[in-house]
């Protein structure tokens, strides 16, 4: 009898802290949030009637959507080429794609960001590169716009769509790639017909994983689209900060979390959380 | 036993990606020793100047303590939370463990914006009260920072919490130990890896943290991060470029010793 009661105080206790931390400090303030959207500036549903029929929200919700397919896409693939390596390489190979992964992964987005406003601006490496041997007279506009924003995006996104394709790579037999092989079909058709296939789940993941992150991404579209290509997120700092209109920024956060929860619904309902990690 | 390797043509790809994964940390060296005072490729001499005035600018010099204060301060909280509701998880194993991990994990899933929205709304209600703990407060930061930390600390002490051989701390208990002296001295020193790992990773999430902070500070508690955002979006300083480079560095070296000490130990 003693020990039972002692083991439900015990586990109370011991997890009260962080549920009691993250109850006050994030769940009730985001409460708060979903109250200012039904209540300011006036109560009602007006901030969610605005947001279908503002003309600005809606062409940052089409971009925003556009990029994030854009990136994952671009990622994904990216991802993909360089984790055939890291999982199925010699072990020198292994290690150097190990370091190309790991290295950008642990550096912070700022230092990335910059990195590539340094490589794509007017003055940049490659417009001073591209201008030396005589190639363009005019420098080309490589940042402050779409593209710009979709190169960093996709930089910063290919680490984290590598992982899922990995753990898929990796469980996967060697011996049916093998036995493909065996039975005489080229690299190319063992590649699309068997490998790829098998690492589905690894892509699906991913894919998800990377089209969630860049629907919420806020740095690097701001310092590489220049105020030009704005995307929910950073529309959601200037309806705060700039124009403030915190009803409509507080609308357009519940629609984003909505947004996300149902997509992360989606990806548990087909693949289970098991198989991503 | 044979092998599958990876083509030519797998390869050449693979390099291509990785040639874009280095391009723009390989491109801030030579624009951190430009002469000039802007943004540009050094074109005949190079200089330290940007360098020196990382030293010798006292704002980068606070800002970088700033940042170490409040790493240190919102890692040690969010470990130490992390720590015990894992242990509580783990050591009891409640009815809704999956739904109540679920919920330590939102801030990790919800997107950032949202939660930076959040945190703006916390602090901002707690300025109200008390001027020491709220908006653009290092208080403030640090208690945001843990928000954003504690489920990337979580998951890395239950994913350790998870390897341990449960039969030790049922030996443990059937031996007489309180729920303390389980905790304590048996299950923890079992995965002092996991703790330290997770205190790390929330240092360093905290030391580059810009999305929330961006939203929860204007002119006090001005931390690295955000005194890189402003240096970015003005005119650009090399001053950053010089910054980065050092940040890039100190990061390879730690990984070349964390994949020496993952060698020599044999596991993650």
């Amino acid at each position: 009898m003693r020990g039972i009661l002692s083991d439900r105080m015990g586990a109370a206790l011991l997890m009260a802290p962080l549920l009691l931390f993250l109850v006050l400090a994030y769940a009730w303030p985001f409460l708060g949030v979903v109250k200012w959207s039904f209540t300011l500036p006036t109560p009602g549903l007006g901030q969610y009637g605005a947001l279908l029929t503002d003309d600005l929200v809606q062409s940052v919700f089409i971009r925003t959507l556009r990029i994030a397919a854009i990136v994952t896409i671009v990622s994904v693939s990216a991802a993909y080429a360089i984790t055939v390596v890291w999982v199925r390489g010699t072990p020198a190979q292994r290690l150097i794609a190990e370091f190309c992964i790991l290295v950008p992964f642990w550096i912070s987005v700022l230092t990335r960001a910059f990195g590539w406003v340094a490589l794509l601006s007017n003055r940049g490496l490659i417009n001073t590169w591209l201008q030396s041997i005589g190639f363009i007279s005019e420098p080309l506009t490589l940042v402050r716009n779409e593209f710009g924003v979709i190169v960093g995006m996709s930089h910063f996104l290919i680490p984290f769509a590598v992982f899922p394709l990995a753990s898929a790579m990796r469980s996967l037999d060697e011996r049916v790639l093998l036995a493909a092989r065996g039975l005489g079909s080229s690299r190319m058709r063992t590649f699309w017909t068997v490998f790829v296939p098998m690492t589905r789940s690894g892509i699906i993941g991913s894919a998800m994983i990377t089209f969630v992150f860049s629907l919420g991404f806020f740095v690097t579209p701001a310092i590489l689209g220049g105020g030009r290509s704005v995307m929910i997120a950073e529309l959601i700092y200037l309806r705060i900060f700039q124009s403030p209109d915190w009803g409509l920024g507080a609308a357009i956060s519940v629609v984003l979390v909505v947004f996300v929860g149902a997509l992360m619904a989606i990806l548990f309902r087909d693949v289970k959380p098991k198989e991503l990690v | 036993m044979p092998t599958y390797r990876p083509g030519p043509v797998s390869l050449v790809l693979a390099a291509l990606v990785a040639l874009f994964l280095l391009m723009p940390l390989l491109a801030v060296i030579p624009v951190s020793l430009t002469p000039s005072r802007m943004l540009t490729m050094p074109t005949g001499e190079l200089s330290l100047r940007h360098y020196r005035s990382l030293i010798e600018d006292p704002r980068w010099l606070d800002s970088i303590l700033l940042s170490l204060r409040i790493g240190v301060v919102s890692s040690a909280f969010s470990t130490a939370l992390a720590l015990t509701f894992s242990l509580g998880i783990w050591m009891f194993q409640p009815r809704f463990t999956a739904m109540l991990v679920g919920f330590v994990l939102l801030p990790m899933v919800v997107p950032p914006v949202v939660s930076a929205v959040t945190l703006y709304f916390l602090l901002t209600s707690i300025s109200g009260l008390t001027s020491f703990f709220g908006y653009d407060t290092w208080l403030g930061v640090a208690m945001a920072h843990s928000v954003m930390t504690v489920p990337f600390a979580t998951v890395l002490i239950l994913v350790s919490l998870s390897q341990l051989d449960r039969r030790i701390d049922l030996a443990a208990r059937g031996l007489g130990a309180s729920v303390w002296e389980r905790a304590t001295r048996v299950i923890m020193p079992n995965i002092k890896f996991g703790i330290v790992t997770a205190a790390l990773l929330s240092f360093v999430l905290s030391w580059e943290e810009i999305g929330v902070t961006l939203f929860i500070t204007s002119v006090n508690a001005i931390t690295l991060p955000r005194l890189m955002w402003m240096g970015l979006r003005d005119n650009i300083d090399p001053a950053i470029a010089a910054l980065s480079v050092i940040l890039i560095i100190i990061t390879v070296l730690v990984l070349a010793v964390r994949s020496v000490v993952v060698r020599i130990r044999g596991g993650v």
